[in-house]
């Protein structure tokens, strides 16, 4: 089972490192992790999605608290929160398929954001399923890089991350 | 205007520190010059894992956070062990390291190491502090880290230039406000009813109690619980000194190394009451079966214990001392039933067993108890790590003392050091260690730091010229093949003790050692007695 859990902490220079360290540690398994300053410049707020039963992520969630850096933990049910993540995809393309991944470009709304005499580079923002529909249509064509931001998270409507 | 050194002892003494352990360096000189302004006393231990151990079983005996001192690099690492050994036994130590200057951070000068990243997983809390005008806050944090919520260690890693630099005045902060730190120590009250229900509706309770309860300051408050209920106790390692060990409801330690009684009443329960102990695998070797059977109240200062080893019936996160009181009044009209009492009466009789006595050797266990009535009643045991622990926590009987030793860790050589501390904390009550000649020999340079301070530290090392701890595993897993585990059998423990100046004796039997033990502690100054030990003595 995934889980997306988002953590506020202090923006303090080494807070990742025990962060991330504490997944090691534990043997926690994460997906993919996400950090940016929030509107507070004090807080920096990290995404991290999961891969656990519930026990694990009981366990996830609690060891986070302890360290003194982290502020606020809530893990996000389904349906409650927007999720996306970023990412740049650049494409094998011969001119003679060019007009057939810029379709395919369309269909699922990315932007073309550079082209090359034999390859193509998309920029895509969605959920990780999303993305996942777009990389397989693309992978026919041969895939030369490929680049996400991990998965960021917000809360539906006006409650928040306090809360 | 003011250095940053002179600031950290200032800390200190803001802090009512009155005593350091530790080892200088060129990284850390300026605290220590500083330091010769003060009324601190400083222990120069003969290894920074040392200072680290004494300053645990300084805060251990004292209540209060021990602190520890070690220069950069190799002084830094040194430390490692014993801050480890501390976090994992929830003991509150401060650890000051210097470092090198940091404008040179990050491009491996001489004795640099990236001690707050190599301790990261040992520590409570760590920093590295970047501007002199951070410490008094930091070190305000510190000590309210280590000491409040779950205690354990702190470090605070300070380059050398922060201590040399000056600014304008020193002001110690009077409150911390550290947003991601707020322990709740309070028990919710609707948990605790519902603890108080299942308590009173409970046949065969029992209570495991741990370390916290220690910590908590609480263990005349346990004891009143359980005898005005006539819950059963018992105790993890780490428990051990919550109640007298003659109290006829108290059933000993649980576990692999444990009293027979007290695991079996652990099966037999149908609500186990765990107070402040985490049930590590060492102490419950199979946490599920034990929930399978029975309810579990668990109440622990750390909401990450709860449900970790074992499945919780009645979750209560707190400090013990905020719920205590209300157990004691909610359950004035239970009293377990006369058929459970009896039963654990009768398995305490039942699975006595008189050790085995081997000819031209101290039988250790016996003698272990034997020396409990010699002490005053507030003696503090110190146990190393090994089979002399096992004797130790099985058969000394504690009174109103304590019972001192790595449970969570089980670093070897732990005891020598950590005695030092306690005595440093409790200079009035007697202060013993219990080890044997491996752990001894781990350090044993502290004879050094015991003979120049005077400490007044007795030390029974139980001489089997073996591991025996490993040994016994050998046998019992590995078919007796014996790998590494015997010692050296010309070392003569007599004459080490010699060139340090501290008097010492051994013995071959327990008349020997009462004899030895009842003038040793009639001394003001440390001794030694060695007791020869059969190698075929068991833990158990
Ligand atoms: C630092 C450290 N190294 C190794 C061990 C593993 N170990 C556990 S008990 C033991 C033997 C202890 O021997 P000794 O101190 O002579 O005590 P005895 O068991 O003979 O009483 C060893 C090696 C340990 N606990 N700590």
């Amino acid at each position: 089972m995934k889980y997306t859990l988002s953590i506020l902490v202090e923006n303090h220079a080494g807070v990742l490192s025990k962060i991330s360290g504490l997944f090691s540690r534990r043997a926690f398994n994460i997906d993919s992790l996400a950090v940016g300053v929030t509107n507070d410049p004090n807080v920096s707020r990290i995404t991290v999605v999961a891969d656990g039963d519930e026990y694990v992520v009981e366990q996830l969630e609690k060891q986070l608290n302890k360290l003194i850096p982290v502020i606020k933990v809530k893990r996000h049910t389904n349906g409650d929160f927007i999720s996306r993540e970023l990412t740049l995809i650049k494409v094998h393309c011969p001119a003679a398929k060019r007009f057939e991944i810029m379709k395919i470009a369309e269909l699922m709304q990315a932007k073309i954001v550079d082209v090359s005499t034999s390859t193509i580079t998309v920029e895509f923002c969605n959920t990780t399923e999303v993305t996942k529909t777009l990389v397989d249509l693309l992978k026919p064509y041969g895939i030369r890089e490929l680049v996400s931001t991990g998965t960021i998270a917000l809360e539906k409507g006006a409650s928040d991350v306090t809360k | 205007m003011i250095s940053g050194a002179e600031i950290m002892v200032k800390c200190l003494e803001a802090e009512g520190v009155s005593v350091v352990f530790g080892y200088p360096g060129a990284a850390i000189c300026p605290f220590y010059d500083e330091l010769l302004n003060s009324q601190i006393r400083h222990i120069l231990v003969r290894q920074e894992q040392n200072s680290a151990h004494a300053a645990s079983g300084y805060a251990r005996a004292s209540g209060k956070p021990g602190v520890c001192v070690a220069t950069s690099g190799p002084g830094a690492t040194n430390l490692i062990t014993g801050i480890a050994t501390a976090y994992m036994d929830s003991i509150p130590i401060i650890a000051i390291t210097g470092q090198v200057r940091s404008d040179l951070l990050g491009r491996d000068v001489f004795q640099e190491a990236d001690i707050t990243g190599a301790c990261e997983p040992f520590v409570k809390h760590s920093y590295l502090v970047n501007k002199t005008s951070d410490l008094p806050r930091v070190f305000k944090e510190a000590f309210h880290i280590a000491s409040t919520g779950r205690p354990g260690p702190v470090l605070i890693d300070i380059p050398i230039d922060i201590q040399q630099k000056k600014i304008e005045e020193f002001v110690y902060p009077e409150k911390v406000d550290i947003i991601g730190y707020k322990p709740n120590t309070k028990c919710h009250p609707g948990q605790v009813k519902k603890a108080i229900e299942l308590i009173t509706s409970s046949s065969r309770p029992v209570i495991v109690a741990g370390g916290g309860v220690l910590s908590s300051g609480v263990k005349l408050k346990l004891v009143k619980f359980a005898e005005q209920t006539g819950i059963p106790v018992i105790s993890t390692m780490m428990g051990i000194g919550v109640m007298p060990s003659d109290h006829e409801l108290y059933l000993g330690m649980l576990g692999t190394y444990g009293k027979a009684a007290a695991n079996r009443s652990l099966h037999q329960a149908d609500l186990v009451i765990v107070c402040g102990a985490r049930l590590g695998d060492r102490a419950v070797a199979a946490p599920d079966q034990m929930s399978e059977n029975s309810k579990i109240i668990h109440i622990d200062i750390d909401p990450a214990e709860i449900g970790k080893n074992v499945k919780t019936t009645v979750p209560i996160v707190g400090d013990m001392k905020n719920i205590i009181d209300s157990l004691i009044e909610g359950t004035q009209d239970y009293h377990v039933s006369k058929l459970w009492s009896e039963t654990l009466k009768g398995w305490k009789k039942e699975l006595f067993r008189k050790p085995p006595v081997f000819e031209g050797y101290v039988e250790p266990r016996a003698f272990v108890g034997k020396l409990s009535s010699m002490l005053k009643s507030k003696a503090i045991l110190v146990a190393d790590v090994g089979q002399n622990q096992i004797w130790c926590a099985n058969n000394f009987k504690i009174r109103e003392g304590r019972f001192l030793t790595t449970g969570g860790m089980g670093t070897m050589g732990y005891s020598v050091p950590a005695a030092i501390g306690a005595k440093l904390a409790r200079p009035t009550r007697d202060v013993v260690v219990v080890c044997g000649d491996g752990s001894f020999q781990m350090s044993l340079n502290e004879l050094g730091t015991i003979a120049q301070n005077h400490i007044n530290v007795k030390i029974i090392i139980m001489r089997n010229v073996r591991l025996g701890m490993v040994r016994e595993l050998q046998d019992n897993l590995y078919g007796g093949r014996y790998s590494a585990t015997f010692l050296d059998e010309t070392l003569d423990f007599l004459k080490i003790a010699e060139a340090y100046g501290i008097d010492s004796a051994q013995a071959n039997s327990n008349e020997e050692a009462e004899a030895i033990a009842e003038k040793m502690i009639k001394t003001d100054k440390p001794f030694i007695l060695v007791c020869n030990v059969s190698p075929d003595t068991p833990s158990i």
